[in-house]
């Protein structure tokens, strides 16, 4: 199946504040297919979550504004949406999962209650049959005695289970695409490999896709079929998941893969953190926004920016080192 | 929940005894009395007066005897209107009091409530502004500086509402708004301030993740979470509303349990002062349970037990 359920094309997004124009998303593309699983991966700041949030618009608006570009859901442009159509798509076409299941549910409300609003609202139920639906998504998602459990609070729940009902919740209307947003970032390392495994089953089981937001690569690799490696509001490479961890391209992927423990490579080799920080997003630099940092860097780096070259069919990064005249230089 | 009950009851009656304890004290200890002001009374007269009145017996009988009328709950006589005992004057001004107390309380309560919601959502808008100035206004004019501008405007200028006294609804409106000039202010600020960090929290991120309308995520979502602090709130703000009667009360003619109370004090009414002391005392008392109480029906995190807080 090749179809493209999304589709985001020379995407910015700027926050208006008393500093001045944040641009923290400046001209993002990429797609995702049917049932495939996609990381963005990038160090904190570089965009992912505004991206993520505004593809469902939920970034608020002001201070932030959509500058340009387009979100093709489905071949239907998102940007242009009310928030009364927008509304109809939340939560029944798209599903989020937020990063801490500590503050994403609502105190005094029970779990079940949380769970049977969407299905409600989308799918038009009783709220008896909803209550009957909310108790199996509950037994889905893991949750043992869930006749007992869809009438708690949250605050009833371990931090584990309240991200199981986290996902219970983005998933109730069986969503088409699913965005989770750092969902194991604040569970302790066995929840987390829990929580990865529900939610690949679960994406078999439905045959949702999934973006996947996330810091560890571990997780990636594990998870994706396809990494976007963000950098300062912008794709600098994206590509199949072997391509990313056996081939990378991009001195910044290449410097993300040596700051993390590797069990397949040599492991005398030691981690090498990428050095400095990362650009001004009020100021954005014209060229490429990792010069200052990178080893390789030219004088073309610094006036002008790279687009994304095709490397192979799959994969494609945004450097100077990558641009077609560049390499026909090292070939002659 | 029965246990806590009866934990907190039991403190209430305490805590209400320690009251009548002090009352009773202070009361004695303060110099002059109730028959100081009747001039050149001859001895053997106020002799009589203080025997009627047992004043002669010595301080403990008349603590244990005050006491024992207490928990019968009978007051004792007045000393100024004679033809009335504390009782009589309670059962004739609370109701009074009472209607205009709940009237303040109802106002302050939706008005506030309903101020600041709409300048939490109508953040940094005019609308915004104009609730602020109002509670900023409420919150630094005094109640009975704000109940005679209302007099001037809308009794004397306008001639809307009439300037005083107790006799039909529209008597009441102004004392009502004077009095509830101060929690209004108080209760829309808080609201407004709990209002913005609550929407602002992730959980409202996931409500609006799932589709619901602006409406739906105001209502269930934001507002219940916000009206939590507003509820412990209700403690304070009855008091408040007790003691602003006081000078409410004195200000517009009205007979109620508040302008006795303000009276009985100039006339060192010894009975009257210690009666309705222990009186307001207990209702104080009663209420704080009960917002407690409401407390915890609302917020699910908060069980009534032991280990709770009390
Ligand atoms: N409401 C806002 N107002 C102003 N700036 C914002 C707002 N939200 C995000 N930004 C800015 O947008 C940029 C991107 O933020 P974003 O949250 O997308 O980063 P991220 O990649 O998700 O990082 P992390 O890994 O830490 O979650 C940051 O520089 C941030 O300061
Ligand atoms: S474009 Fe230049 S600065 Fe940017 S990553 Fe490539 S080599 Fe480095
Ligand atoms: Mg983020």
């Amino acid at each position: 199946m090749e179809e493209r359920i999304l589709e985001v094309k020379d995407l910015h997004v700027s926050f208006h504040t008393y500093a001045g124009e944040v641009k923290a998303v400046r001209g993002v593309n990429f797609h995702v297919k049917r049932g495939e699983a996609v990381a963005i991966v990038g160090e904190s700041g570089c965009g992912k979550s505004v991206t993520a949030q505004t593809l469902m618009k939920l970034i608020p608006m002001p201070p932030g504004e959509i500058k340009k570009g387009e979100i093709l859901f489905n071949g239907v442009n998102l940007v242009n949406k009310s928030n009364k159509e927008m509304e109809s798509i939340r939560g029944k076409d798209i599903g989020m999962i937020f990063q801490d299941p500590m503050t994403s549910l609502n105190p005094t409300l029970t779990i079940g209650n949380q769970i049977m609003e969407g299905l409600i609202k989308h799918q038009n139920m009783s709220r008896s049959d909803a209550r009957n639906r909310a108790i199996e998504l509950l037994t889905l998602v893991g949750i043992p005695q869930p006749e007992k459990r869809v009438d708690q609070y949250p605050h009833e729940f371990s931090g584990g289970m309240r991200q199981r009902a986290m996902i219970a919740i983005a998933l109730a209307c069986s969503p088409q695409l699913l965005i989770a947003d750092e969902p194991t970032t604040a569970l302790d390392v066995t929840i987390q490999a829990q929580i990865l495994d529900l939610m690949k089953e679960l994406q078999k089981k439905m045959n949702t896709s999934i973006i996947l937001i996330t810091h560890d690569l571990g997780v990636v690799a594990e998870m994706c079929d396809r990494v976007i490696v963000m950098y300062a509001g912008k794709v600098i490479e994206t590509g199949t998941v072997d391509d990313i961890f056996y081939n990378p391209q991009h001195p910044y992927t290449k410097g993300l893969l040596r700051s993390v423990p590797r069990l397949d490579l040599n492991r005398d080799e030691p981690l090498t953190p990428i050095f400095g920080t990362p650009p001004d997003l009020l100021r954005p630099p014209v060229g490429c926004g990792f010069t200052a940092r990178c080893e390789s860097a030219m004088r073309v780096c610094q006036e002008y920016d790279p687009e994304l070259n095709d490397i192979s069919s799959t994969q494609r990064a945004a450097c100077w080192l990558q641009h077609p005249l560049a390499q026909n230089r090292a070939g002659s | 929940m029965i246990r806590y009950l009866g934990k907190r009851i039991i403190f209430m009656i305490l805590s209400l005894f320690l009251i009548v304890t002090a009352t009773f004290f202070i009361m004695k200890a303060v110099p002059g009395g109730p028959f100081t002001s009747e001039k050149n009374v001859p001895d053997e007269i106020k002799a009589a007066l203080e025997a009627k009145y047992k004043l002669n017996l010595p301080l403990h009988e008349q603590y244990l005897d005050y006491l024992k009328g207490v928990i019968t709950w009978d007051l004792g006589p007045s000393f100024v209107e004679k033809s009335s005992t504390v009782n009589d004057m309670i059962s004739r001004g609370f109701p009074v009091s009472a209607h205009l107390g709940a009237q303040a309380l109802l106002l302050a309560i939706f008005g506030g409530i309903t101020l600041g919601v709409v300048a939490a959502l109508k953040h940094n808008k005019w609308q915004d502004y104009s609730a602020m100035l109002i509670a900023v206004l409420g919150l630094s004019v005094p109640g009975f500086i704000l109940a005679s501008f209302y007099q001037y405007f809308f009794a004397i200028k306008w001639g809307i509402f009439p300037i005083a006294k107790w006799e039909g609804f529209e008597y009441t409106v102004l004392p009502s708004l004077a009095l509830a000039a101060m929690p209004i202010a108080f209760i829309a600020r808080l609201t407004r301030s709990n209002m913005l960090e609550v929407l602002g929290q992730d959980y409202i991120k996931t409500a609006k993740a799932k589709g619901l309308n602006t409406v739906t995520i105001t209502v269930k979502h934001a507002i219940r979470n916000a009206l939590l602090p507003v509820i412990t709130y209700l403690g304070p703000l009855l008091a408040n509303i007790l003691t602003g009667a006081f000078v409410i009360e004195r200000i517009f003619g009205i007979p109620g349990l508040g302008r006795e109370f303000v009276i009985s004090i100039t006339n060192r009414d010894y009975t009257v002062i210690m009666g309705t002391t222990v009186f307001y005392a207990i209702i104080l008392v009663v209420g704080i349970l009960l917002v407690d109480i409401a407390y915890t029906l609302v917020d699910p995190r908060i069980k009534l037990s032991d280990a709770g807080r009390e």
